[in-house]
C-alpha cells in the first residue's frame, strides 16, 4: 500500500538500504572532479583518487597507470559494493538487486559474439566484458554460429532465457543482426524489469517507473537517431521501441518516420520534460545529446534518495556510480592524451 | 435497555467487569510494548546500517531508541495503576451500575493507553530511522529531528493522561 512502506520495510530492507546510503555518501562532489580535471599525469589522478575512496583499490597499482587500469579497478570496487549486498539481501530486494545487472549481461553477449565475429580471441573479450554482468557459461557464447545455437547453447540456462522468444531466428550473425539481437534483448529486459516493479508496487513500483520510462524514451531516441540512414526498416524500428513510457505509443509513432535529426526534434519537443533537454542543443547538432540525456538521467537519480523506504535508491545508486566511472574514464583519457580543454565537454557532476 | 432474553445489550451486560478490568489491563501493556517493539526494530536496523559508514552517529542516535522504549514503560505504568484499581466486590453487586461503570473505566483506560502508546512506538520509530539516515550524511540535521521525535513522543503521553484520569473514577461499590 502506498504510503505505509515505512511501517513494514526495515523488517527485511532497513539495513541494506541505510547501507546503500552510505555508499551514496562516498560518491565524488565537484570539488573532487575540479580537482582531477586539474590533474597533468595519470599519477596525479591515482594521489588524488587515493584520497577518497577509491584508494585502497588504486594504491597498489605500479607506476606507469593506464586507464584502463584506473577504469577497472573503479569498476571493481562497484562489484564489491554490489556482492556485498547481493549476500545480505532477501526476496524480493535479490531479485530486484539481479535484475539491475542483466542490462550488462547483456553488453557482455553482444560483446563477445561481435568479437568472436571480428576474429578475435575469446580471452581477450572476456576481459573486456563487465564484471557485473559475468555469468558461468559465457566463453562458451564464441562457439555459436547462429541465434538458434546461441540460445540452445548458452542462454537458455541464464536469467536472460525468457527474452529471447522475439530473436530466434535461423539467420546467421552479421554486425546488423546483433545490434537488433542486442536491442531486442534489451526492450524485453526493461518491459519484464517495469511489470516485476510493478508487481512489487509502492513507492518502488512509482519511482522505478519514472526511471524506466526515461530509460526506455532515451534508448528509443537513441535508436532513432543511429538508425537514420542504415537499412533498418520503419517496422523494424518501430519494433525496438518498449511498450511503456512517455513516448508510447504516440512518440513512437511519430519516431519510426523520422529521417533526420529535425524531425525528432521536432517530434519530442511535444514533451516537456524531453523539450527542456532539447532545447539545449542547436539545430543540426546530436553530439551533446548523450551528455544532456546523461544529466537529466542523473538529476532524476539523485531525487530517488529524497524518499525513504523503497528499493530504488538501490538502482539509482548502482547507475550513478556507473555515471561517476564514466567521468573518471573521459578525465583519464583527457589527461593522458594532453586534450584537457576537452574535459568539461562530457563530465557530468552528480553533487 | 434490559431488553428481551436474546439481546446483545443483554449479552453485554452479562460479561463480568472483571473481565473487561482484565481485558483492559492487558491491552495497555501488550499492546503499548507491541508498539516500543516495533519502533525500535524500525529505527534500529537504519541505525546498525548507516553506522557502518559514519560510527560517531551510535551514541546520539540511541535516544530515538530511549524514545520508544519510554512508550513500554508508560504502558507498564498504567498497567500497574490499573491493576491497583481492582476490587472485590461481593456476589450479590458484581452486576450493579457501578460496578460495571468501574470495569468499563478500566477497561477503556487499557485500551486509550495501549492504542495511544502503539501509534507513538511506530511514529517515533520511523523517525528516528530517517533521524539515523540523515545525521550519518550531514550532522547538523540531528537536533532539528529530534525536536519532531519530541512531538511524535507526546502522543504517547497524551494517552496516559486520559488513561489515568479515565481510571481515576473507577470506584467499585462498597461493601
Amino acid at each position: 500500500m502506498y504510503g505505509f512502506e515505512a511501517m513494514t520495510f526495515n523488517i527485511h530492507g532497513g539495513y541494506l538500504e541505510a547501507i546503500v546510503r552510505g555508499y551514496r555518501s562516498g560518491l565524488l562532489t565537484a570539488a573532487d572532479y575540479n580537482n582531477l580535471c586539474q590533474c597533468e599525469t595519470l599519477d596525479d589522478i591515482k594521489m588524488h583518487l587515493s584520497a577518497t575512496e577509491y584508494g585502497p583499490y588504486l594504491q597498489n597499482e605500479p607506476s606507469p597507470l593506464h586507464t584502463t587500469t584506473i577504469v577497472e579497478k573503479c569498476t571493481l570496487k562497484l562489484v564489491d559494493e554490489y556482492k556485498h549486498m547481493l549476500t545480505q539481501a532477501t526476496e524480493p530486494l535479490s531479485t530486484f538487486l539481479e535484475y539491475i545487472t542483466y542490462g550488462h549481461m547483456i553488453d557482455n553477449v553482444v560483446l563477445i559474439v561481435t568479437g568472436t565475429l571480428h576474429e578475435r580471441d575469446v580471452q581477450e573479450l572476456l576481459e573486456k566484458c563487465h564484471p557485473l554482468g559475468m555469468f558461468d557459461s559465457i566463453a562458451t557464447l564464441a562457439v555459436a554460429q547462429n541465434m538458434r545455437e546461441l540460445y540452445r547453447l548458452v542462454l537458455v540456462d541464464t536469467p536472460l532465457a525468457p527474452y529471447f522468444s522475439e530473436c530466434i531466428t535461423s539467420e546467421d550473425l552479421d554486425d546488423m543482426n546483433i545490434e537488433i539481437m542486442r536491442n531486442t534483448l534489451y526492450k524485453a529486459y526493461l518491459e519484464d524489469f517495469y511489470r516485476f516493479c510493478q508487481k512489487l508496487g509502492g513507492a518502488t513500483a512509482e519511482i522505478m517507473s519514472d526511471l524506466l520510462a526515461f530509460e526506455a524514451d532515451r534508448r528509443a531516441v537513441n535508436i532513432t537517431i543511429n538508425s537514420i540512414g542504415t537499412e533498418l526498416t520503419r517496422e523494424d524500428r518501430r519494433k525496438l521501441y518498449s511498450n511503456f513510457g512517455l513516448l508510447y505509443p504516440y512518440g513512437h509513432e511519430e519516431l519510426a518516420i523520422c529521417e533526420d535529426i529535425d524531425q525528432v526534434r521536432g517530434a519530442m519537443e511535444k514533451y516537456p520534460p524531453y523539450q527542456s533537454i532539447f532545447s539545449k542543443l542547436s539545430y543540426g547538432e546530436s553530439q551533446m545529446l548523450d551528455k544532456a540525456f546523461y544529466e537529466e538521467e542523473v538529476k532524476r537519480l539523485c531525487l530517488s534518495f529524497e524518499q525513504q523506504f523503497h528499493y530504488a535508491v538501490f538502482f539509482a545508486y548502482m547507475r550513478l556510480r556507473e555515471q561517476e566511472i564514466r567521468n573518471l574514464m573521459w578525465i583519464s583519457e583527457c589527461v593522458a592524451q594532453n586534450q584537457k580543454s576537452r574535459v568539461h565537454d562530457s563530465v557530468v557532476f552528480i553533487f | 435497555m434490559v431488553a428481551s432474553s436474546s439481546s446483545w445489550a443483554r449479552a453485554l451486560l452479562q460479561i463480568s467487569p472483571y473481565t473487561f478490568s482484565a481485558i483492559g489491563i492487558s491491552i495497555s501493556i501488550g499492546v503499548s510494548v507491541l508498539g516500543a517493539a516495533w519502533g525500535i526494530y524500525i529505527t534500529g536496523s537504519s541505525l546498525i546500517g548507516a553506522a557502518i559508514k559514519a560510527p560517531r552517529i551510535t551514541s546520539k542516535n540511541l535516544i530515538s531508541v530511549i524514545f520508544c522504549e519510554a512508550v513500554a514503560i508508560y504502558g507498564v505504568i498504567v498497567a500497574i495503576i490499573l491493576q491497583t484499581k481492582l476490587d472485590s466486590v461481593p456476589q450479590t453487586k458484581i452486576y450493579d451500575p457501578e460496578s460495571l461503570r468501574a470495569g468499563y473505566a478500566i477497561f477503556a483506560s487499557g485500551i486509550i493507553v495501549g492504542f495511544a502508546n502503539l501509534v507513538c512506538g511506530l511514529c517515533v520509530g520511523i523517525i528516528g530511522s530517517s533521524c539515523a539516515l540523515s545525521d550519518a550524511q550531514n550532522s547538523t540535521l540531528f537536533v532539528k529531528i529530534l525536536v519532531i521525535e519530541i512531538f511524535g513522543s507526546a502522543l504517547g503521553l497524551f494517552g496516559v493522561i486520559v488513561g489515568i484520569i479515565m481510571s481515576a473514577h473507577a470506584t467499585w461499590p462498597m461493601k
